[in-house]
C-alpha cells in the first residue's frame, strides 16, 4: 500500500493499537524547558515512578531567562526558582541540561537541529506547541501538554489518535524579497487558523524544495498556527548536508545505514492526502499581520479586508486599526527580530545585508535576539554584530524573550512591534502590546525606516 | 483524576471566537512549579484593566452568569499548548467547555484534567448562547455517559462525540500514565526490536 511520509515515520513509531482507541507511540527524543516540566517531575514523583528514559531527554532553559547579564544571578525570584528547579531535577533523574550559559543553550527549537539531535525519520516531542519546527527534518513532531510530558518520561510514549494527513504545495519561483516566513504567512492567511486542526501537514512542492533548513525550520515552526499538531517536509540531500557532522549526528556505518534509510522518507507517488491545497510562488509578496491570530495577515501593499463579524472587529479594535486602512508608513516605535520561528543565523544575515551602512530611525527601539549560544557566535564571527551595532540595534543574549514576554522583554501597553515571532495574539508580546507578525527583512526595514514600508519596491 | 459522569449546571456565555490559550492565562504567570491556583489569572486581562480595575464588562464579572460549564466562540484554546490553560479553567470551576471547535492541543491537555470539551454544531452553540445569554438561571446539562448536552428549560438537545477510550477514563477517573505503565513490558519489547533491526543492517 503507498503511504506518505507522514504514514511511514508515524507507522514505523506504533508499540500497540488499542482496538477502537488510540495507538501507543515511541518517542524517540523529548525535549523539555523550565516552563511546562516541573509539574510533570512532581507527578512521577507523587507516583514514585522513575523516568523511564532519561538518555533520551535534552533539557535547555529559554522561555523564562534574561537576554541581558546572563552572567549574573536572575533578579526575578520566580523565574530564578523555576530555573533552579529545572537544574535540579535534571541533575537529579540524569538528564542532559545545556542551562543558561551553557555553549549549546538557546531555545529549544534552536538548539536541538544545531546540535544534531533533530534527525530525520525519528518522533520528538516537547511541552512547547512549536515543536512543530522540527518536522523541517522528516521527523514527526509535535507539541505536548504537561500531562503528556509526565506520560513520555514514565514511558517515553504516548497514548495518541493517528491525525489525519493534508499536503500543502506550492510551486514555482519565490520573487526577490519573499523569505519563508511570507510563505507561511501567505498560507496561514489564506486557509485560516484552523484548516489544519486534526492533521499532520506535509509542505511540498519547488518553493520547499530549494529552500535551506533554516527557512524549512521557519514554515514548519508555523504549522501549529493553522492548527496543525506538526508539519513536515521529505529530507533530501539539503537535509543531509545539514545533519552531517553536527554533534550528535550520526558517524561512519551508522551514518551510512541512517542515509540509506532516511532516503526511502518520501511520499509515494500514489498516495493519497486527506485534504490538499496547492499555490503559486508568484503571487506571494511579503507578508504582515494586522490582527490578534496569524491568519489576519496581508501582502504588505494591500488593505485592511472589510469583514463583517464581531470577532474580527474586535480585534482590528485591538490594534486600533480601520477597515480598508493601508498599513504603509505607519510608525513603529518597536522591532524584534528573534524567537524560534527567525533566530537562526540565515535569519539575521538576511537583516545585516539590508542595514548595513544604515542607521535605525531614531524612534525605534529594535531587539536582535539570537535563538542559541551558537548563533549569537556566529554573528559575532561573521561580523555582523559590528553591523548591527553601528545601525543602532541592540544585540541581546539568546531566549525566547519578546515572543512571549515572559521575562523583562515586553513591549508597552498600545505600542505597535513589527516582530519576527509566530503569534500576535493581545498581550503576546507585553500587555496592551500590539504585534505585528513580519519576515526578519521587513522587520529590520521598519528598524531603518521607523515605519512600515512597502519593501518590494525599496528593493526595486 | 476526578470521576466525570454527568452535571448540570447554570452556565457563563463568552461567545468570542479563536480564544487562545494566552488569553485563557497570560504568559507571565506561567512562573509557578505547581499545578495549582492559576484560576486566580483566568481570563486576568480580560478580567481587569491594566491599572488593576475590575473590567465590569467582562463576562466572568457579571453577577448574573456563574457556573461550572463555559460556553465559548468557534476554536476554542488555539496557540501555546500551555496545560496552564487547563488547570486555570478547572481551578476556577469550570467542568465543561462548549464550543464548535477545539485546538487539538487544548482538548487533550482539558480532558487529561477531567475538564470535559464538548464540541456541538454551530447552529446549537448559537441556540445555548442565545439561551443562557437571555436567561442566565437556564440549567444546562451534560451527560458524559450517554453523550449528551440538553438545555433542560426547553429541552433543547444535542449529542457529542467523544473517544471511547478517553470517556471511560473521565468517567473512571483514569489516566494515561496507569495506562502506558502497564504496558511498558510491551514498550520494552518494542525497544528491542528497534534495536535488532539495527545490529541487522
Amino acid at each position: 500500500m503507498s503511504k506518505t511520509l507522514f504514514d511511514k515515520v508515524w507507522d514505523a513509531h506504533v508499540v500497540h493499537t488499542i482496538e477502537n482507541g488510540p495507538q501507543i507511540l515511541y518517542i524517540d527524543k523529548h525535549l523539555i524547558h523550565e516552563v511546562t516540566s516541573p509539574q510533570a517531575f512532581k507527578e512521577l514523583e507523587l507516583r514514585e515512578v522513575p523516568l523511564f528514559r532519561p538518555e533520551q531527554v535534552v533539557a535547555t532553559a529559554d522561555h523564562n531567562t534574561p537576554t541581558k547579564n546572563q552572567h549574573l544571578p536572575i533578579k526575578d525570584e520566580l523565574s530564578r526558582k523555576q530555573l533552579t528547579q529545572l537544574s535540579e531535577n535534571c541533575e537529579k533523574n540524569g538528564i542532559q541540561l545545556y542551562e543558561l550559559g551553557h555553549k549549546y543553550n538557546g531555545i529549544v527549537h534552536v538548539m536541538a537541529p544545531e546540535l544534531g539531535i533533530t534527525q530525520p525519520g525519528m518522533s520528538i516531542v516537547c511541552g512547547d506547541s512549536h515543536t512543530s519546527t522540527h518536522g523541517a527534518f522528516g521527523t514527526i513532531a509535535f507539541g505536548i501538554g504537561t500531562s503528556q510530558v509526565a506520560q513520555v518520561f514514565a514511558s517515553q510514549c504516548l497514548l495518541l489518535t493517528k491525525p489525519k494527513s493534508m499536503r500543502i504545495s506550492v510551486n514555482g519561483k519565490l520573487r526577490k524579497g519573499v523569505l519563508p516566513k511570507d510563505v507561511i504567512l501567505y498560507i496561514i492567511s489564506k486557509i485560516g487558523t484552523n484548516a489544519g486542526t486534526g492533521y499532520f501537514c506535509e509542505y511540498a512542492g519547488d518553493v520547499f524544495e530549494n529552500m535551506s533548513m533554516e527557512g524549512r525550520m521557519t514554515v514548519c515552526n508555523m504549522s501549529i498556527e493553522m492548527g496543525a499538531r506538526g508539519g513536515m517536509i521529505a529530507p533530501d540531500q539539503t537535509t543531509f548536508d545539514y545533519v552531517k557532522g553536527r554533534k550528535f549526528a550520526p558517524k561512519g556505518d551508522e551514518w551510512e545505514s541512517k542515509l540509506e534509510y532516511w532516503k526511502s522518507l518520501t511520499t509515494d507517488a500514489t498516495a493519497e492526502f486527506d485534504k490538499e491545497y496547492v499555490f503559486e510562488a508568484d503571487d506571494i509578496e511579503p507578508m504582515i499581520t494586522f490582527g490578534t491570530n496569524p491568519g489576519m495577515g496581508i501582502k504588505v501593499s494591500e488593505y485592511i479586508p472589510n469583514r463583517d463579524d464581531a470577532s474580527f472587529e474586535k480585534s482590528l479594535k485591538y490594534m486600533d486599526f480601520e477597515k480598508g486602512e493601508s498599513l504603509i508608513h505607519k510608525p513603529i516605535n518597536y522591532v524584534f527580530i528573534g524567537s524560534c520561528t527567525n533566530s537562526r543565523i540565515e535569519d539575521f544575515r538576511v537583516a545585516a545585508e539590508f542595514v548595513k551602512g544604515k542607521k535605525k530611525a531614531e524612534n525605534v527601539i529594535a531587539w536582535l535576539v539570537p535563538g542559541s549560544k551558537q548563533v549569537e557566535q556566529q554573528i559575532e564571527a561573521e561580523g555582523l554584530k559590528a553591523i548591527f551595532t553601528e545601525a543602532g540595534f541592540e544585540l541581546r543574549q539568546p531566549g525566547c524573550s519578546a515572543c512571549l514576554a515572559m521575562n523583562d522583554d515586553k513591549i508597552p501597553a498600545g505600542e505597535y512591534c513589527v516582530s519576527t515571532s509566530n503569534r500576535n495574539f493581545e498581550g503576546r508580546q507585553g500587555q496592551g502590546s500590539r504585534t505585528l507578525l513580519a519576515s526578519p527583512l521587513l522587520a529590520a526595514a521598519t528598524a531603518i525606516e521607523g515605519k512600515i514600508v512597502d519593501i518590494t519596491k525599496h528593493l526595486n | 483524576m476526578e470521576k466525570f459522569i454527568s452535571l448540570s449546571s447554570t452556565a457563563v456565555p463568552l461567545p468570542q471566537e479563536n480564544i487562545d490559550t494566552d488569553q485563557i492565562i497570560p504568559a507571565r504567570f506561567l512562573k509557578a512549579t505547581s499545578r495549582e491556583g492559576f484560576g486566580e489569572n483566568l481570563f486576568r486581562d480580560w478580567r481587569y484593566h491594566k491599572d488593576g480595575r475590575l473590567n465590569e464588562d467582562f463576562v466572568l464579572n457579571d453577577n448574573r452568569y456563574a457556573g461550572e460549564v463555559l460556553i465559548a466562540g468557534h476554536n476554542f484554546g488555539c496557540g501555546s499548548s500551555r496545560e496552564h490553560a487547563a488547570w486555570a479553567l478547572s481551578d476556577y470551576g469550570f467542568k465543561v467547555i462548549v464550543s464548535s471547535f477545539f485546538a487539538d492541543i487544548f482538548k487533550g491537555n482539558a480532558l487529561n484534567n477531567g475538564v470535559l470539551p464538548v464540541q456541538v454544531s454551530p447552529a446549537f452553540l448559537d441556540t445555548l448562547l442565545n439561551t443562557v445569554q437571555k436567561q442566565p438561571e437556564t440549567k444546562i446539562e451534560v451527560n458524559l455517559e450517554d453523550q449528551y448536552i440538553k438545555v433542560e428549560s426547553s429541552g433543547d438537545k444535542a449529542h457529542f462525540e467523544i473517544d471511547s477510550y478517553k470517556k471511560t477514563c473521565l468517567m473512571n477517573g483514569y489516566d494515561d500514565i496507569d495506562f502506558l505503565l502497564s504496558k511498558r513490558a510491551e514498550i520494552k519489547l518494542f525497544e528491542k526490536q528497534q534495536e535488532l533491526a539495527r545490529v541487522s543492517d
